[in-house]
């Protein structure tokens, strides 16, 4: 027996994964999948979605807005961001939709903080326990599988429904012998036994890819596991390297480059299931209006969202843009916030999954009481 | 409960096999440790060797740039070393991504060996650091090393700190482990790889000397204010403790003028004074006039302004309860209990920020020596311990960098200047108990056949060895089984 036929059958000796009790929620068994993307570090939403229609951005911007000059012009005022191939196929597909001018209900600047906001979807750092992400699985009636790819569960996944992580490893596979007593070892402690298993089932269906590296790879992999009917349907993939302090021009456009990459390797993957999928880009809150005296930005406040994906109803930008005067700014630096990214999420996750929007903004962000935002972000 | 096996574990680096068993008593054991002083370490990288190394580097780039004026996309100024990738699956190695590996195809040797360079320094600064954890005569002292580093976390992410990262705990943090918190915070905030990491030397007050020259040439240089938010934040106020976004402001105003000679990249680095790599204070670059800061005036002068912050910083209540508390999570628990938090606090403030106060009011808390309460060994700590209950040597540095990437943990290579979590949902990851697994595999192998694992486990977990645990490594079906199943078990996972 070679070591993936073990991991075969180890797995469905463990399949009977016992589940914290769900919220009681009517809906029916959906095929519908959704992947979010953390952007860690704040990415600079003007620099992604440049409003090159608003007056004051070249101001506010005289070295760093120069790059939008080669970006995809997508209506008067906002121009995409040039590294941002895929993505502008996407929306010209109407299967993306660009959302500015949005953040958390976090109005500090501290990273960490901000994304443990995000994250946990409380109105303040460290309120909430558990993750929304998490509380998501729980409002869903048929035990979907979650996994984060990742090698631990970051916390918007974590809570008491059980999540899966994966991520390829390079060392070399352990025996078969001591796989399986390790298991026995750790089948009654109560933190190692259920991670052992979670591991065991993540690993047999990642498969090839396995070894794989790089951004492409990473898409790929995220479509693999969540693709076809025994497919993963809530994941998450965490990006780093969106603190862009100085030089910011070269280091954004390496970070953009990757992320277009990401997302396409995982429409790409998912072939089919495109068609049914949602994917959310999204930071812990956006950068300063004006460039800094390095050529970068500092820790600002609005920036922008991505929804992505066949069942989008996109193709557009999305935007209560509150402008760039002196006035308009927010504590006279940072883009104001004019969409609460909690209502967003909300709102798309709800039309997404068949659930009334503001229930969803209930259990997913109970701290909060976003009310659910008006427009039409998925297709039904 | 005093066993010296337990306080090896929980305020040591482990055990190590292979030695004749020690005996004693275990608080005395740590606390005889404080009035020591970290020994040197051999062969390690000098500033100046950093420094060159850098120049260098970016000498080669420039002229590579000069000669491919096709290639524009080459690596950015300040650039990452694994730019974008889903964080945790990005190896330092190349990505799959046809941009970046025709660009590394089409690299000038020149170049590359200048990147080898700095790869280098930073791999004889990881050697000496795990040299130094496998052989202390003072595990407790060599942890609070690891400790400090983390609380001033430098990654060794950008071209400009690769070669500096490990320079840090070197220089600002091994010297000052048992002195005071405000000596530790001016060595760690003046060292050069924390001025490059935050982006601090090339931040220009825009009403300096510098700042002026280049507004009238329509240059638009700044401030950054990086630095200041971070000090604040994470080394010693800590976040959500009152201080506004206007303090921040003035106390990036106020560090203006520290920077680095030779290496920095603002304006007027041709004429700072001192050696290239070192601190220096450019009067130039400072942002004249007074501050006020968490509602004081510093009115003081160039570098001394900043000086007066840190002072006042360094003993803040808030900076107290920041430390204890992370004092008290690193060695108690993860919700570290109040009582004992409040009483390293008050321990800090009554000494004014003395170390060894600080330390021994930790040592004597009586949670720290409760066994049903372990924590979860992150990966280096589970990886020392590992090589040290095998006894077995240091691996290359190359290997022990890969490893621990692997684990999640590569050496001063933090995903954010929080540093890494000291929590056990951060680390008790599915995925990374597998890799554990595998590493074990490896370690075990590497021990060889002549380690009975059997007779080690009792001397590496003492009283903490369960009967499951023993009995799985009997029936192991070979010696490096056993000895895996050992590293692996759910009480050497822990400490």
């Amino acid at each position: 027996m070679d070591r993936r036929s073990f991991l075969a059958t180890g797995a469905s000796g463990i399949a009977a994964v016992t589940f914290a009790p769900h919220l009681a929620f009517a809906a029916a068994a959906t095929d519908r999948r959704f992947l979010f993307v953390i952007q860690r570090g704040a990415a600079d939403g003007l620099a992604i979605l440049a409003p090159t229609g608003d007056p004051g951005f070249a101001g506010l911007r005289p070295q760093l807005g120069a790059e939008a000059a080669n970006g995809t012009k997508l209506d008067a005022m906002f121009t995409l961001h040039p590294a941002l191939k895929q993505v502008a196929a996407m929306t010209a597909a109407k299967q993306a939709l660009l959302v500015h001018a949005v953040a958390s209900p976090y109005r500090d600047r501290s990273h960490f903080d901000g994304q443990n906001v995000l994250e946990t979807g409380g109105a303040l750092p460290y309120r909430m326990r558990d993750g929304w992400m998490n509380r998501l699985v729980r409002t869903m009636p048929d035990n979907p599988q979650a996994i984060a790819f990742a090698p631990t569960v970051p916390p918007a996944l974590r809570g008491s429904a059980r999540v899966a992580s994966y991520a390829p490893s390079n060392l070399p596979a352990a025996g078969e012998d001591l796989m399986i007593r390790v298991g026995d070892l750790y089948a009654n402690d109560a933190q190692l036994g259920p991670l052992w298993n979670e591991a065991l089932q993540a690993r047999t269906k990642a498969g090839d890819l396995a070894t794989g590296r790089g951004a492409v790879a990473a898409g790929a992999l995220a479509a693999r596991m969540m693709k076809g009917p025994g497919g993963a349907r809530i994941g998450m993939v965490e990006t780093d390297g969106w603190d862009t302090h100085t030089a910011q021009r070269g280091r954004l456009n390496a970070q953009l480059t990757g992320l277009d990459a990401v997302l396409a390797a995982f429409r790409d993957g998912l072939g089919e299931d495109w068609n049914n999928t949602l994917v959310l880009v999204a930071t812990e809150f956006g950068r300063t209006a004006r460039e800094n005296g390095t050529g970068g930005t500092d820790h600002g406040t609005g920036s922008t969202a991505f929804l992505l994906g066949g069942a989008v109803a996109g193709g557009k930008v999305v935007a209560d843009w509150p402008g760039l005067a002196p006035t308009a700014l927010y504590e006279a630096r940072d883009l104001k916030p004019t969409i609460n990214l909690d209502a967003l999420i909300a709102t798309a996750l709800g039309q997404h999954f068949g659930q009334d929007p503001a229930r969803m903004a209930q259990m997913l962000f109970p701290d909060t009481g976003s009310a659910p935002l008006r427009q039409k972000l998925v297709l039904s | 409960m005093r066993d010296l096996l337990f306080a090896q574990n929980r305020f040591g680096l482990g055990p190590r096999g292979g030695q004749p068993a020690e005996t004693g008593d275990g608080r005395e054991w740590v606390e005889a440790q404080l009035g020591q002083r970290l020994a040197g370490l051999d062969d390690v990288p000098t500033r100046s060797e950093a420094a060159e190394a850098l120049i260098a580097y970016r000498e080669e780039r420039r002229d590579a740039r000069q000669n491919r004026m096709d290639m524009p996309a080459a690596m950015p100024a300040g650039g990452t070393m694994a730019s974008l990738a889903p964080a945790s699956m990005m190896a330092p190695a190349p990505a799959a991504n046809p941009a970046g590996a025709a660009r590394r195809a089409a690299r000038p040797p020149e170049l590359a060996a200048a990147r080898r360079d700095q790869r280098e320094l930073y791999l004889r600064a990881v050697d000496a650091r795990v040299g130094a954890a496998l052989t202390t005569p003072t595990p407790f002292l060599e942890r609070m090393a690891h400790f400090w580093a983390n609380h001033f976390a430098v990654g060794a992410t950008k071209m400009t700190t690769v070669g500096y990262a490990g320079l840090l705990e070197l220089e600002a943090i091994r010297p000052n482990l048992t002195g005071s918190f405000a000596d530790l915070l001016f060595a760690v905030e003046r060292h050069p790889a924390m001025l490059l990491y935050l982006d601090q030397a090339q931040s220009v007050g825009p009403n300096s000397l510098a700042g002026e020259r280049a507004g009238l040439r329509g240059r638009d240089v700044g401030l950054n204010e990086n630095l200041a938010r971070e000090i604040l934040e994470l080394h010693t106020l800590g976040v959500r403790t009152g201080y506004s976004q206007s303090d921040v402001t003035e106390f990036a105003r106020a560090l203006t003028g520290w920077t680095v000679a030779g290496i920095g990249r603002g304006p007027m680095q041709r004429r700072l004074s001192g050696q290239s790599g070192d601190f220096t204070f450019a009067e130039a670059l400072h942002e004249p006039g007074a501050r006020t800061i968490l509602s004081k005036r510093y009115g003081e002068d160039g570098e001394g302004q900043a000086r007066a912050v840190l002072r006042d910083l360094a003993v803040h209540p808030a900076t107290a309860r920041h430390v204890a508390t992370k004092l008290a999570r690193h060695f108690i628990a993860d919700d570290p209990p109040p009582a004992a938090v409040a009483r390293v606090e008050r321990a800090f403030l009554t000494s004014r920020g003395d170390l060894p106060t600080v330390y021994r009011a930790l040592i004597e808390a009586p949670e720290a020596w409760q066994a049903d309460r372990p924590k979860f060994r992150n990966p280096w700590e589970w990886t020392i311990a590992s090589l040290r209950a095998l006894d077995l040597p240091a691996p290359p540095a190359q290997r022990a960098v890969g490893l621990l990437q692997e684990l999640g943990m590569p050496v001063w290579r933090p995903a954010s200047p929080a540093g890494f979590d000291d929590i056990a949902a951060s680390w008790a990851g599915p995925d990374a108990l597998v890799r554990r697994v595998e590493a074990a595999g490896r370690f075990a192998t590497a021990a060889g056949q002549g380690v009975d694992a059997r007779a080690l486990a009792p001397g590496v977990l003492g009283a903490r060895l369960s009967n499951a645990t023993a009995t799985a490594i009997s029936r192991a079906e070979s010696p490096a089984t056993g000895l895996a199943l050992l590293l692996v078990s759910p009480e050497f996972l822990r400490r």
